[in-house]
């Protein structure tokens, strides 16, 4: 089992509490921090080569030295709580368990990007989650680790939790920060990017929980220690939720060099497939990524095995491959109609549309109820022509990634099991009881017997 | 006449501080949220336009908000509400079943109350919790892992907690 | 540093022009005009903060600019998106933005009802026009299109939902022009709509605007309502002395007779309102609704009507021909005409003008 750099302690009896989290050397990060400078932290998360771990990758280090700094203007640090991407749960886990690693890596981090006030944005469906942060937080306070002066290094923060109230867009960075500034959750049009123009017209920067958290063992154990986990531009360790058709649903910290069919069944991990059940096909990234076959999923086009980390998961682009995403792992068996998946995924996106733009708006909803019609043997063979082009011509042309992440499942389906969709329009009885079944997608390697 | 009792509006201060001055309006979520347990678990009209009043901004604003967001019930709901997910992970994991269940066992359709005002099923898109699938949000809290029993538990719980 | 008259180079389709910095792509475009400028269907110059929502005007950026030339990833709203010294842009000369384009227009009529004939918008409605030039015959949708619960929102404006677009403009005019907002976008998504909620009548002296500014009939005049069709009305320009702090009372009456149908502020050639002394001529209520006598008003004559525009149908006995642009950029390929009725008909040759006559037309005079 590789090291764990998040979840080690999130086991320990009480670590919900300051004193035990102290005890296991919690808020050691900050004592360092605060005697740096800003910039050498910046430049620290930069080499630790840590990528934002919400969905989009993007280095966070190169985030943060984007941030203005115009004289006499707040900024701000926000951390975008609002996990709502289907498949995705491990934020919760760790704001539930170990709320202080949170907190830790927002103090340092703010300190970092020069923010007196942070907020944490979390979905509002989370409500007991909430009250354990606000908790930590008021610990966290009264032992002088926030507020004012904090440990006399001169550096006054503040920590708030606001609760959304119901909506995937809110993940969205922009549209979160309309959300804090209590107004409807409309992504806004970039340029201006946050960095520059985000809360309240102030520069400010949005990350992940997990990517927050991450910072704490950066600072503790050095930039490149934590680089030297992991593999090529994947480094340290990462939270997948694992969830679906297995025998193990839950979190994992895996480090980013094991193998997926490693992942998916191994004991270790999610213990396969319930039922002596085959693996039909995966969504390794959170419900937006595209869904990849079971044969695809485990090897790669060239042949090579597929491990669990941001170049490999990609790798064969959108023709071939996946994305990481955030890590939200959606197993599916070879009972699972992906029709029927796609169809209620399509459905997710278009209740959560935003509806501001056109292509999102009025989109979302026609591939839903194409989806539905062919899933109830309703469907023409035409309808599938139709989704593809309907999805192509969302995918890029709206304001924020919500139209991409809602053409993309969509297309995939399509790409891969497009013999499934007309399965369904050439049966449309049969379909409405049977299962397309596992095909020629059956897993192409040997799959591990089930213990008892 | 629509007032929070002394410690909401102690709470609800609190809570505008924590935003720059003439920023108050940033506070409308957590308040929202906040008339919603006080009042009578859904956002009546008379309510929205108590909390412009108290944020100083336009009942119109409240009116969008409130809109947009899925937890606010802009409709009276049952003393207990259930919200079970029915999005691809939960679906994998048969949430249709447990629908299904409730609305046989309570003798309603989604979206509806039952008749003694009890129940309000909803079923609602991801929430995050896809590995303890089925679920469902009942209250501040979720209730994960449902089978037919759990759900038959959870009901029996509500009606002895109504009595 | 700040040089004032620095100018910058874009160019669009092929044409380069200098423009000031911080123009958007979508004006610098306006500036050359002609086919090469987008369609705007939620942009609107006088509000600030519109556009970027409605996704037709976007564009193909091939180079940043000339420090970084690389394209851009991604088509953009050139209507948010402002030019950079030796920027690239490809409107119509680009399969991509056509392509998307067409995506967009059949997104925006998907659920509109395409009551047109019975919608007092229809002759200038820019979702008629954006449908003409840029959509398809036909739709792929084969289901049943949204409906809205009706609301009224007072004596003055008819909202039809159904026909909305989501454009935002009326909501930036009552945050803008007005001094209280009661209207805005309540829900989410494909249900999202324009609403007071309460179902509440708007009453503002500027609330008007908010059908001028409308790109589709979504918002009408309640008092033209079903009165007459615009291209019946001959649109002329007046003004009258109001005193309703800002308003401009420059407007244009569209006239039968001497009878004044309807009253709207004066548009620009992009359907915009017209601006005076640097300031939108928005108009009050007053001047809008309750001032329908020709005797209230100083006529100043015809309003200039696009060519294109049916409005203008057998009005005028010369036309005179903005710059064609297309032939220019679509290296002599002209521009596609969507009918060449002479082609089919002999009815109307260009050679006869019927305004010449001085009497009613009669087949004779076609015959010539």
């Amino acid at each position: 089992m590789g090291r764990k750099l998040l979840l080690e302690k999130a086991h320990v009896e009480g670590i919900r509490h300051f004193d035990v989290y102290r005890r296991e050397g919690g808020y050691r990060s900050v004592e360092k921090a605060l005697k740096m400078t800003p910039d050498a932290i910046v430049e620290e998360v930069k080499k630790s080569g840590l990528r934002g771990r919400g969905g989009a990758g993007f280095p966070t280090g190169m985030k943060w030295s984007f941030l203005a700094k115009p004289e006499g203007t707040p900024r701000y640090l926000v951390c975008n709580a609002d996990e709502s991407e289907p498949g995705t749960f491990k934020d919760r886990y760790l704001m539930e368990f170990i709320p202080h690693l949170l907190i830790e890596g927002m103090i340092v981090s703010s300190f970092a990007l020069g923010s007196n006030t942070s907020y944490i944005y979390i979905r509002g469906e989370y409500d007991w989650i909430a009250d354990i942060l606000e908790a930590a937080i008021a610990e966290a306070k009264q032992n002088g680790w926030l507020g004012k002066n904090i440990q006399g290094s001169g550096f006054d923060c503040e920590l708030y939790v606001q609760r959304g109230a119901g909506a995937y867009i809110c993940g969205e960075e922009t549209a979160l920060l309309e959300s804090l500034e209590g107004k409807r959750g409309n992504p806004r049009i970039k340029p201006p990017f946050p960095a520059v123009k985000g809360l309240w017209g102030c520069p400010t920067v949005v990350n992940n929980v997990e990517t927050l958290a991450a910072v704490v063992p950066i600072i503790n154990e050095g930039a490149e220690q934590y680089a030297s986990i992991g593999i090529g531009r994947s480094t340290g360790t990462k939270l997948i939720s694992a969830c679906g058709n297995i025998n193990k649903p839950g979190i994992y910290e895996i480090d980013m060099t094991i193998s997926v069919e490693e992942f998916i069944f191994s004991d270790e991990y999610c213990g396969g497939i319930p039922n002596g059940k085959k693996l039909k096909a995966c969504i390794p990234g959170g419900s937006s990524v595209p869904i990849l076959p079971a044969n695809l999923l485990l090897t790669t086009a060239k042949g090579e095995k597929r491990l669990m980390n941001y170049e490999s998961l990609s790798d064969g682009g959108f023709a071939t491959g996946s994305m990481m995403g955030s890590g939200g792992f959606i197993v599916l068996d070879e009972d699972q109609c992906i029709v029927k998946h796609t169809y209620t995924l399509a459905r997710f996106y278009r209740h959560e549309s935003c509806g501001q733009c056109s292509p999102c708006r009025e989109g979302t909803g026609w591939m839903e109820k194409i989806l539905l019609n062919i899933e109830n043997g309703k469907g023409k063979m035409s309808d599938i022509d139709l989704l593809w082009d309907i999805q192509r011509k969302i995918e890029g042309n709206t304001i924020c990634p919500l139209g991409d992440a809602a053409a993309w499942p969509v297309a995939a389906a399509i790409r891969h099991f497009r013999d499934e969709f007309e399965w369904h329009v050439n049966n449309p009885e049969k379909c409405l009881t049977e299962n397309f079944g596992l095909r020629h997608y059956a897993d192409p390697i040997h799959v591990p017997v089930e213990k008892n | 006449m629509i007032q929070f009792k002394e410690s909401s509006l102690a709470r609800v201060n609190e809570i505008i501080a924590r935003y720059p001055q003439g920023k108050q309006k940033s506070a409308l979520l957590p308040v929202l949220h906040m008339a919603q347990v006080e009042f009578g678990g859904w956002l009546d009209v008379p309510v929205m336009d108590y909390v412009a009043s108290l944020l100083q901004i336009d009942p119109i604003e409240v009116y969008e908000v409130a809109s947009f967001y899925s937890m606010y019930n802009l409709k009276p709901v049952g003393k207990f509400v259930f919200e079970v997910c029915q999005t691809g992970p939960c679906m994998l994991n048969g949430s249709d079943d447990i629908v299904a269940y409730i609305k046989q066992k309570l003798n309603i359709g989604v979206g509806e109350t039952t008749s003694d005002g009890l129940f309000t099923l909803k079923t609602v898109e991801c929430l995050g919790a896809c590995g303890y699938a089925p679920m469902m949000q009942f209250g501040k809290t979720y209730r994960e892992h449902l089978t037919k029993e759990k759900v038959d538990s959870i009901i029996e719980e509500c009606r002895a907690k109504a009595n | 540093m700040a040089d004032e008259t620095k100018t910058i180079k874009v160019t669009i389709d092929n044409i380069t022009l200098d423009v000031a910095p911080g123009t958007t792509i979508l004006n610098a475009a306006r500036e050359i005009g002609g086919d090469v400028t987008p369609p705007a269907m939620c942009y609107y110059s006088k509000l600030e903060g519109s556009g970027g929502k409605c996704r037709t005007c976007l564009v193909e950026v091939a180079a940043g600019s000339t420090a970084d030339p690389r394209p851009m990833p991604k088509l953009v709203a050139s209507c948010r998106t402002t030019v950079m010294d030796g920027m690239v842009v490809k409107n119509i000369t680009s399969e991509k933005v056509k392509d998307a384009r067409n995506g967009v227009v059949e997104f925006l009529l998907l659920n509109h009802p395409l009551d047109c004939p019975i919608c007092d918008q229809a002759g200038e409605c820019h979702l008629q026009d954006l449908g003409y030039e840029h959509g398809k015959e036909g739709t792929r949708y084969q289901f049943a299109r949204r409906t809205f619960k009706k609301e009224d929102l007072g004596p003055y404006i008819q909202l039809h939902m159904t026909r909305c677009i989501l454009c935002y403009r009326c909501t930036y005019v009552a945050d803008q022009i007005t001094n209280k907002r009661v209207h805005g976008v309540v829900d989410r998504g494909d249900h999202a709509a324009i609403s007071t909620y309460i179902s509440k009548a708007i009453e503002n002296d500027f609330s008007g605007n908010m059908i001028d500014v409308c790109p589709v009939g979504a918002l009408t005049d309640k008092t033209f309502r079903f009165k007459n069709r615009v291209w019946f009305t001959k649109p002329v320009d007046a003004h009258r002395t109001c005193d309703t702090p800002g308003c401009c009372g420059k407007a244009t009456l569209w006239l039968r007779g001497d009878e004044v149908f309807r009253v709207t502020a004066r548009k620009d050639p992009w359907g915009e309102v017209q601006s005076f002394d640097g300031k939108p001529g928005w108009i009050c209520n007053t001047c809008r609704f309750e001032t329908k006598q020709t005797s209230s008003w100083t006529i100043e004559g015809l309003t200039t009507i696009s060519r294109h525009s049916v409005v203008g149908a057998n009005k005028y006995k010369t036309l005179e021909k903005p710059n064609e642009t297309v032939q220019k950029v679509m290296h002599g390929v002209s521009p596609k005409l969507l009918m060449d009725i002479h082609s089919v008909s002999d009815v109307n040759k260009p050679s006869i003008h019927l305004s010449e006559i001085d009497r009613a037309a009669n087949s004779n005079d076609f015959k010539k």
